[in-house]
């Protein structure tokens, strides 16, 4: 083993699939010469030259598009936005184009393509540069949605990403990009649809995925404390998601607290919830309980910040909730 | 593309705004960058040095009704439209009293009284909305003008072409500023497109359009008049390509290896502030004493606007709920 970044994950992922695989190429903005807007693609441009490392103007709709087209005609793209703030504007390439066209050509075109770049808040960076895509993707079918949180898992699913032969979205994070972790010395990949028990514990399941799940580490470390023991799922893959893993967390825990950075509104932990009624309800102690972000976009102040996001407190006081300690 | 009816001169007392102005711009994106530095706010940080004559030309070149929409390296836009920049400050640092309360930052600065509608982080958002501005300005029949500026940078989004076809076809009281400053990021104007000459970007809608030195207060001026005058007599947009430079990063992480120090320095001797003074010295428009004067005030400025952002308050939590819908009591999901 060995302690890579984030950023190093995920330029491995990149560079090892494009040694293998003529087809793989990088575009995005500041992808090449200015080494990545957060240097993940550090030294890419060295090993591969211009023309599999390619920078492109601000034109997110045209470059994704473009990027639709390649992989339609047989090439592997990996699209980078600088953060998926930006890509709302390629959303029509992403949702009209990529995840549809295999059903409507029938066949006969399909899109291996990987959308990827910084998602969620990073900090005071205000409403428009702090959005988390999982269920604004995951809602649309065609498409596969990965949020990686270590660097093992996401070099491991960037590279199973690239391999795919469907459009996927990867969702990573500016404040992940310095985090350090150990991945193997060799190559690995990590199948896609499969969650990870980061955390094992029997009396309350806490169900997440992205870099919020940090702050449930915190929480739970504090309830062992208490003598609480928690087991953390993390989702990894929001599309399909492994409803599997969760609900046999469930069957042991037999209570769940869902923990998510976006909005409360026809997200993720809604999801979660209204699968476990519909498939655990008889494994079920308390109802499901959710910490998200308030109902409201991001704000700038740190005030505001402060209340906006899930933090350690909130989740204990949700798992308290649903063990009846008050 | 000058028209014929000569321009009024500039007077004496612009010229003396011209100065003050600018130099408050400068010293307050200084002391800006030396706060961010000294982590006393956080977030993006895009200083607008090295620019000043963009905004200083188009404030003098326009008059009150006309609207300023412009990207989110927008620190000197409300200081050019007069507001005292302590507001600026105040939300650089997220607090309640700056100009959009603390809840826009660095990236989002606005004021409609002064005629300022943002300050906007998504690079290009505001040309589409700009035009738009304009539409409901020839809608209502006024005569005023939008003005709106986006950086080389935005100049590639596709947004730019459709906002630009139908602001020709429907003649609307629009001025587009490309505040080019040759850069996006790390991304030289010339690496961008197999057109480089920006003000080619109006020739497939026949929009007018020139270019201006940006590092001129004077040929931006007279340029947006010219502008100004076409849109307001309703013969639609016009496109500007003013050339200007950012002596500092792209924000405070850059460490702008795409450059040389020596083009930093080549642009640095073309600074708008020190020809503006020396303009005022040749003409003899201020004494020396004047002139210490108009420093001192902008030093103060200065310093009140630090002190006044340090001790003003942080939003309260209940102002999260606050201003998200402009209906009053919408039924926020408040259970997390
Ligand atoms: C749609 C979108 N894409 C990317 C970004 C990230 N970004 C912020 S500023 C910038 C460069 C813009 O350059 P330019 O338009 O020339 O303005 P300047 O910074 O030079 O004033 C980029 C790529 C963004 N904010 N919005
Ligand atoms: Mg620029």
């Amino acid at each position: 083993m060995k302690t890579v970044q984030f950023r190093e994950a995920l330029r491995e992922a990149m560079s090892e699939e494009m040694r293998r695989d003529e087809g793989v190429f990088l575009m995005g903005e500041e992808v090449a010469e200015y080494n990545g807007a957060y240097k993940v693609s550090q030294g890419m441009l060295d090993e591969f030259g211009a023309e599999r490392v390619i920078d492109t103007p601000i034109a997110e709709l045209g470059f994704a598009g473009i990027g639709v087209g390649a992989a339609m005609n047989g090439l592997r793209p990996v699209i980078e936005f600088m953060t998926w703030n930006f890509a709302i504007l390629a959303a029509d390439q992403i949702i009209n184009s990529a995840a549809k066209m295999l059903q409507m050509s029938g066949g006969q075109i399909n899109v291996p393509i990987v959308f990827r770049g910084g998602n969620g808040q990073a900090g005071q960076l205000a409403a428009t540069h702090s959005q988390s895509f999982e269920a604004f993707y995951a809602h649309v079918p065609g498409l596969k949605v990965i949020t990686p949180s270590t660097p093992y898992d996401a070099k491991g699913l960037l590279k199973a990403a690239i391999r795919d032969n469907d459009p996927v979205v990867f969702l990573e994070s500016e404040k992940m990009y310095g985090d350090k972790g150990e991945i193997p010395e060799g190559e690995y990949i990590l199948p896609i649809g499969v969650a990870d028990i980061k955390r094992e514990g029997s009396d309350v399941t806490i169900v997440t995925f992205g870099k919020i799940i940090k702050e449930v580490f915190k929480a739970a470390d504090e309830l062992e404390k208490e003598g609480v023991s928690v087991e953390v799922i993390d989702l990894r893959t929001i599309r399909p998601i492994d409803y599997d893993a969760v609900v046999n967390s469930i069957k042991k825990t037999n209570r769940c607290v869902v923990v998510e950075e976006s909005w409360p509104l026809a997200s993720i932990s809604s999801e979660i919830a209204y699968h476990l009624q519909r498939y655990a309800f008889d494994y079920l102690d308390a109802p499901v309980y959710r910490v998200t972000q308030s109902d409201t976009p991001f704000p700038f102040a740190t005030s505001l910040i402060a209340e906006a996001l899930p933090n350690p407190k909130r989740i204990i006081d949700a798992v308290k909730s649903v063990m009846y300690i008050n | 593309m000058a028209t014929s009816t000569k321009p009024k001169p500039i007077s004496k007392a612009t010229y003396l705004k011209w100065y003050e102005d600018m130099l408050l711009m400068r010293k307050f994106e200084e002391k800006a960058g030396q706060l961010y530095i000294q982590q006393k706010f956080g977030g993006f940080c895009h200083l607008y040095i090295g620019q000043e004559a963009v905004v200083a030309g188009a404030v003098s070149a326009t008059k009150a009704g006309d609207k300023h929409i412009t990207a989110y390296r927008d620190h000197a836009h409300p200081i050019g439209l007069g507001m005292h920049p302590k507001y600026v400050m105040a939300e650089l640092y997220g607090k309640s009293t700056g100009c959009s309360k603390g809840k826009g930052g660095s990236m989002h600065m606005f004021d409609t009284s002064l005629g300022l509608w943002g300050g906007h982080g998504i690079v290009g958002a505001q040309i589409p909305m700009g035009a738009g501005m304009a539409f409901a300005e020839k809608y209502n029949k006024t005569k005023n003008v939008v003005l709106c500026s986006f950086g080389d940078g935005a100049a590639r989004q596709g947004a730019l072409h459709e906002t630009f076809n139908m602001a020709m076809t429907w003649k609307l009281p629009v001025i587009f500023i490309i505040e080019n400053n040759n850069y996006a990021m790390g991304t030289s104007v010339q690496r961008t497109s197999n057109i480089t000459d920006l003000k080619k970007l109006g020739a497939a809608y026949d929009m007018p359009a020139e270019s201006v030195d940006g590092m001129s207060c004077e040929e931006v001026h007279y340029a947006i008049l010219r502008a100004a005058d076409r849109a307001r007599k309703g013969d639609g947009p016009t496109l500007l390509d003013i050339q200007t430079y950012r002596y500092k990063g792209h924000s405070m992480s850059d460490p702008q290896k795409y450059r040389t120090k020596e083009e930093v320095e080549k642009y640095k001797k073309l600074d708008p502030i020190q020809k503006v003074l020396e303009t005022i010295k040749e003409k003899k428009y201020a004494t020396a004493k004047l002139l210490e004067e108009i420093e001192e005030r902008v030093k103060d400025k200065v310093v009140e606007s630090v002190k006044f952002a340090e001790e003003s308050p942080l939003p309260e939590a209940h102002e999260l709920y606050e201003d998200v819908y402009a209906e009053a009591d919408y039924p926020f999901i408040k259970e997390y």
